[in-house]
């Protein structure tokens, strides 16, 4: 009995390392630059086979590969807010059409994305294999990617949350989230801020992405969505734009995945989305929102 | 007396215009090729889907990413009753179930959602399409034990009629919505909504009844699609796809009027058969930029660019004929 409970924890917290990964970018993606990036798996699709490629191709370590998936994507994420959504902000007669118009066109950055990639990568499966050996704890076999991935996930989690709650550029970044108005006035660039957590967003995505080629076999460039699905299911449960929220929102999510799937895994996904629709009309600003 | 004298000329041509198009329209199956049937059918589909979608989230500006949700519905209807092994009910039947099933579901969707604003609302609608899918899948798999159902015969020429129908009902129920006092409610709610209730707009009222009316079209149409599928299972019904193509083509085509989104969707579909099979990955890439460059440059769509030629042109046009006109003034 305690070993099943144990081996239900363990492999919840495992899924829920990379969920909390997955949706800590949407977070910050919505919470402060106000768009709803659907095309957030796009990126998380792009680390993903980034790393492939580099470690396949080059034979770079996928763990340090990300020194250069990492700002290639930041960059790519930063440079896109600067274009697309800053000028989109400007044009925005209401908060409520720059929510619409910045999902239409995250909705545009996804077919393109994903289509590049399907023209780079073609529309096959791509796995590798990287520390996948097993390790026994208490009776029970894990994979040491899995959990190097969890390690990650934990220490990228808490670095996120010191740099936000700690250093200059993650107080502009809550107070810009709190009232852009007037951030600005108080002398944060709110031109440079927004841009930096698109591509905060994006980083983190890629790096989720990394950490998901690693784990699971078979990426393809048609991942994005369903991972959008999940960063938006642990987003919503979290709170959008809480940081914290979205990582035990992602562990939680992890838990309830693995507690169901002891049970029947094919109502896992069933499981999600109801908890997901049921959490919207409860208590839509989640478990960490402010009202 | 001449009646048709008391139309002004505008509409007189329009009228002769409708005329000589649904004369086109409802002969066109007699002379055509079977690839030309099914290409209008399916275009007739996407109208559909495009109007219906933007004669709700148009006005209201509420981000509706349901509409794969209630096609789906349509389509899952088809394959329970009108199945390959023996349709329990006939055609016109199946599509009156489905279409009522999608105005239950949005009814109830609306009931519960439309209370949350903005970005809520887009998120639900759309956890609401996988939700159904993984649902249906999961009964189908454990309790009726197939993977999918496939779906009874019905001829080109069949569907073609029906969406036809379904077209030009969906069209006349947008055109006086917006005509009517709904139409002008959901124009306020989209302006502001808390101003649109304080002036006696019930807005929950408003918007629940006109997204369950948009819904009845895109289960009509899923119904009526479904047999030229084939086969059918939760996976294929309920695409987000579905939910996204209807967007795509009423913000390419402008949601603002009534033929932006109908223009959207007939280049949409025509394009897609045409060149979807050939460049598959730089088609669906193109539409991605065509729809950015929209939304910054167009945000009225193509429908916002024909007043803005007309303006352009006009001015020179009449300059050009009133010049010709004065040179030859100045000749004689």
């Amino acid at each position: 009995m305690t070993e099943t409970i144990l081996k239900i924890v363990v492999s919840g917290l495992l899924n829920g390392g990379i969920y909390a990964l997955i949706a800590m970018g949407l977070s910050l993606q919505y919470g402060v630059a106000k768009v709803l990036n659907i095309a957030h798996g796009e990126f998380i699709m792009l680390g993903a086979l980034i790393t492939w490629t580099l470690y396949t191709g080059f034979g770079i370590n996928p763990l340090l590969s990300l020194a250069i998936s990492g700002p290639l994507l930041f960059v790519i994420g930063f440079v896109l807010h600067r274009t697309l959504f800053t000028s989109l902000k400007n044009r925005s007669p209401s908060p409520a059409a720059l929510e619409g118009n910045s999902l239409l066109v995250a909705f545009g950055l996804m077919f393109i994305i994903q289509n590049i990639a399907i023209l780079r990568w073609s529309a096959l499966g791509k796995s590798y294999k990287y520390l996948d050996t097993v390790v026994w704890v208490a009776g029970t076999a894990f994979r040491v990617n899995r959990l190097v991935a969890l390690a990650v996930a934990v220490g990228v989690g808490v670095t996120f949350y010191l740099f936000l709650t700690r250093s200059r550029p993650g107080k502009a970044i809550r107070a810009a989230a709190q009232d852009p108005g007037t951030a600005g006035l108080m002398g944060i660039n709110i031109n440079r801020v927004l841009p930096l957590c698109f591509g905060l967003g994006a980083f983190l995505a890629g790096l989720a992405g990394l950490l998901i080629s690693m784990c699971y076999t078979g990426s393809t460039p048609f991942m994005g969505l369903s991972n959008t699905v999940i960063a938006l299911i642990v987003v919503v449960l979290g709170g959008l734009g809480s940081i914290p929220g979205s990582f035990i929102g992602g562990l939680i999510l992890g838990l309830i995945g693995s507690i169901v799937s002891n049970w029947d895994t094919a109502l896992v996904l069933v499981a999600f989305y109801a908890i997901f629709m049921i959490l919207l009309l409860i208590r839509p600003v989640g478990i960490f929102g402010k009202k | 007396m001449d009646i048709t004298r008391f139309i002004p000329t505008n509409r007189k041509l329009l009228l002769v215009g409708l005329l000589i198009l649904i004369i086109f329209l409802t002969t066109f199956p007699l002379y055509s090729k079977e690839y030309y049937i099914r290409l209008m059918a399916i275009i007739f589909m996407y109208i559909v889907l495009a109007v219906s979608w933007a004669m709700f989230s148009g006005p209201t500006g509420y981000m509706s990413l349901a509409p794969a949700a209630f096609f789906g519905v349509g389509v899952y209807t088809a394959a329970l009753l009108y199945q390959l092994k023996g349709p329990l009910l006939p055609l016109p039947a199946v599509i009156v179930v489905g279409s009522l099933a999608s105005f239950m579901l949005a009814f109830l969707t609306g009931l519960v959602t439309l209370r949350l604003k903005g970005i809520y609302f887009a998120i639900f609608t759309f956890g609401l399409v996988v939700f159904l899918k993984e649902l249906i899948n999961y009964l189908e798999i454990t309790v009726s034990k197939v993977g999918g159902r496939h779906i009874s015969y019905v001829s080109n020429t069949t569907v073609f009629y029906i969406l036809l129908g379904i077209c030009v009902a969906t069209l006349l129920t947008a055109y006086f919505i917006r005509r009517s006092r709904l139409g002008l409610a959901m124009q306020s709610i989209g302006g502001n909504e808390e101003a649109a209730a304080h002036m006696g707009v019930n807005t929950t009222r408003v918007k629940i009844l006109t997204f369950a009316i948009s819904a009845v079209f895109m289960g009509a149409a899923g119904a009526t699609t479904a047999p030229r599928l084939v086969y059918v299972d939760p996976g294929l019904a309920f695409n987000v796809t579905y939910s996204f193509i209807p967007i795509l083509m009423a913000v390419f085509g402008g949601m603002g009027t009534l033929y932006g989104p109908v223009i959207g969707a007939a280049v949409f579909a025509y394009t897609e058969i045409r060149l979807r099979q050939q460049y598959p990955y730089y088609y669906m890439l193109t539409w991605g930029i065509i729809l950015i460059i929209i939304i910054f440059f167009l945000p009225a769509g193509l429908a916002g660019l024909i007043p803005k030629l007309r303006d352009r042109l006009g001015g020179p046009i009449s300059k050009l004929w009133k010049g010709g006109k004065a040179e030859e003034h100045a000749h004689t």
